[in-house]
């Protein structure tokens, strides 16, 4: 089987897994659908109680689960990429962390609601990347000082977040530190629509610019070879990740480990080289619904937020697939 | 005089005044004659006991733990062979966490005197963890294999100590102030409890500078020059686990003196690891009492936490020298 037959496969594989888990999502709880009734029902039919669970109820934050995975899968496959970096994801530029301390503040200095607190959050993650970007852009952004700065930028404003959260109440601690986890609770359409419509741009614009990153990872020489624009390519792609972990993290705020084990996984998959981006954000989306639909079934009563589950699965599941592989003598 | 022998004469004549100036400076300045005449003879007034039983305790745990970061930070980039690596890497700061959560969450530990024993004990075990996961199958623990396994371990102890903070609020409320990392408000025995283990640290450590230096040459020409590449990481290693397990343990985890004071300590001497290790021993506590003294004056009559002074500071510092020049290489 040739590496793009796989990769195809695979693709395909992870699609009918991401929808298998939309179906399982929306039709398991405290009132069960069977799967039959519940495609019959996403697909327009289905009786008024069924559709009112699950058009209401539970559709809407399966949806922002699948779509948010999508954008951290793909923003981790081209950050992986760019920076030739197999840690490398938007935390690197100070992202998260940017986006973390300025909806801490938010939540505890003003108080601000949901809204205040997304549009603090992407306002305070795109100003860090921008910044971590513009100090290191100096005779062109290598890839290197981009990870140094970000560390630099990132360490300091998770001292903000520190600090503001040992002089908040304890209740604010609490929003604070469920903001900072991660959560899909309480998702209504209100938050599908915007994640949809950002991924209608972003995704177009992403799949143009793989060409590009697939020359970028050849090094900066060849790509210039290729008749690639190195630096207006580059700034780009990290346009476009920065905008999806926007998205992401504006409708639930910073989930770890999707970005970063996504791409990975894939492309242990795949065995293809190459950034796979596609097979990436599938992953990611296959990932983040997973996690949310067993966080929901395994700790129903206390809500856990679906970042606990990415984190200690994700971290248990990394650890476990590189001492395989080394065992093996791979990799 | 060579450029080692000045920087070691002003790093030395640094740490004299900011040990002087810890104990000197605080809500209730002192000033630094009436200091030196009361830390040998203790009056029994006020400024008596605010010198001998709280600001000279604290001196000497910044000291101690300073020397303990930065000396851990410059083996780890020196045994990774990779300048951004810091006692967050290996897992030390997410074992001591999920320690102390657990600790406080499960157990019922509130007492800091206690808790620390679990810090100390969990940034042990995920240490070999890690080094056990970074170590598997035939060709041993590379320094990408390390920084991999320490990261994936890391995720899942967070999230761990993220779940547990979420369901128990007196463990959040324990945890937020542990996290943020500060010298003050601690029992006087603490340092007495973490210095045995700093001390083997930093004894082991500065035999591992020859050998550092030779597999800094990469694995192959270090065997050829009588060192042994294994052996030499895992004894770093267990130094490693001691000097940062016992720092962030008893004071909490602390960004950027591991990180930078190493980047910094280069500059001046150069790669050679038997100069580089002593000077980040003196260097480390000169900034972290720096931070912590600047720390007091900034937010009068309050404080603010010695981490986030040595970040706001250590931060755009650190992010000059990478501007400027380029990272002195390992």
């Amino acid at each position: 089987m040739t590496v793009a037959t796989r990769t195809t496969g695979v693709g395909l594989a992870l699609a009918a897994a991401l929808f298998a888990l939309l179906v399982l999502s929306v039709g398991t709880g405290e009132i069960s659908i069977p799967p039959d009734e519940v495609v019959a029902t996403l697909f327009g039919g289905g009786d008024r109680g069924t559709s009112f669970v699950i058009e209401t109820l539970r559709l809407p934050r399966a949806l922002t689960g699948a779509l948010i995975g999508i954008a951290l899968g793909a923003s981790g496959a081209i950050f992986q990429s760019i920076t030739r970096n197999p840690l490398g994801s938007p935390d690197i530029v100070g992202f998260v962390q940017g986006a973390s301390a300025a909806a801490v503040l938010e939540i505890i200095v003003f108080g601000g609601g949901t809204f205040a607190v997304a549009a603090g959050a992407v306002v305070g993650g795109v100003g860090t990347a921008v910044l971590v970007y513009a100090l290191s852009a100096r005779g062109g952004a290598q890839g290197y000082r981009l990870v140094l700065i970000g560390i630099g930028v990132s360490a300091m404003l998770i001292a903000v977040t520190d600090y503001l959260l040992t002089r908040s109440t304890l209740e604010q601690a609490q929003a604070a530190q469920i903001w900072i986890t991660g959560s899909l609770n309480g998702r209504g359409w209100e938050h599908v629509r915007p994640v949809a419509v950002a991924l209608a741009v972003l995704l177009p614009v992403t799949a143009l610019l793989i060409r590009p990153l697939r020359m970028l990872e050849l090094g900066d020489d060849t790509a210039r070879g290729l008749g690639v624009a190195v630096e207006r390519s580059r700034l780009a792609l990290v346009l476009v990740a920065v905008g999806l972990t926007a998205v992401a993290v504006a409708s639930a705020g910073p989930i770890v480990f999707v970005a970063l084990a996504a791409p990975q996984i894939a492309r242990r998959l795949t065995h293809a080289t190459g950034p796979g981006v596609a097979c990436a954000a599938l992953m990611g989306g296959v990932l983040l619904l997973g996690a949310d639909v067993a966080s929901q079934r395994l700790f129903g009563d206390l809500q856990l937020p679906v970042g606990v589950m990415t984190g200690v699965c994700g971290g248990v599941y990394l650890t476990w697939l590189l001492t395989r592989e080394w065992k093996r003598g791979s990799g | 005089m060579s450029t080692r022998g000045t920087g070691l004469a002003l790093i030395v004549a640094g740490l004299a005044l900011v040990l002087l100036l810890s104990v000197s400076v605080g809500a209730r300045p002192i000033p630094v004659d009436r200091v030196w005449d009361l830390v040998w003879h203790p009056d029994g007034s006020d400024d008596a006991i605010i010198v001998h039983d709280l600001r000279i305790p604290r001196t000497i745990l910044g000291l101690i733990v300073g020397a303990a970061l930065g000396v851990g930070g410059a083996l780890m980039q020196g045994l990774t062979r990779n300048p951004l690596a810091d006692p967050g890497l290996l897992g030390v700061n997410a074992g001591a966490a999920a320690a102390v959560v657990t600790a406080t969450a499960l157990l019922g530990v509130v007492s800091p005197l206690v808790y620390v024993w679990f810090a100390f004990l969990g940034a042990a075990i995920v240490s070999v963890v890690v080094y056990g996961v970074g170590a598997a199958g035939h060709s041993g623990a590379t320094p990408v294999r390390l920084a991999l396994a320490g990261t994936a371990v890391s995720f899942a102890l967070y999230a761990y100590v993220q779940g547990l903070t979420l369901i128990d609020r007196e463990t959040l409320d324990q945890y937020r102030f542990w996290q943020v990392g500060a010298l003050a408000g601690h029992a006087p025995a603490l340092s007495g409890q973490i210095a045995p283990f700093i001390a083997l640290g930093l004894l082991l450590a500065f035999t591992l500078g020859r050998p550092l230096n030779a597999i800094g040459l990469g694995d192959e020409a270090g065997r050829a020059l009588g060192a042994s590449p294994a052996r030499t990481r895992i004894l770093g290693a267990v130094a490693i686990t001691l000097l940062c397990g016992a720092a962030t343990a008893a004071v909490g985890p602390i960004a950027f003196i591991g990180l930078t004071v190493p980047h910094v300590a280069r500059a001046i001497t150069g790669p050679d690891q038997r100069w580089v290790l002593p000077y980040c021993a003196l260097l480390a506590p000169v900034m972290l009492l720096g931070a912590d003294v600047v720390g007091r004056v900034v937010n009068r009559p309050g404080e603010l936490e010695v981490g986030i002074v040595s970040a706001v500071i250590g931060g755009p510092v650190f992010i000059a020298i990478v501007r400027r020049r380029r990272i002195a290489q390992l």
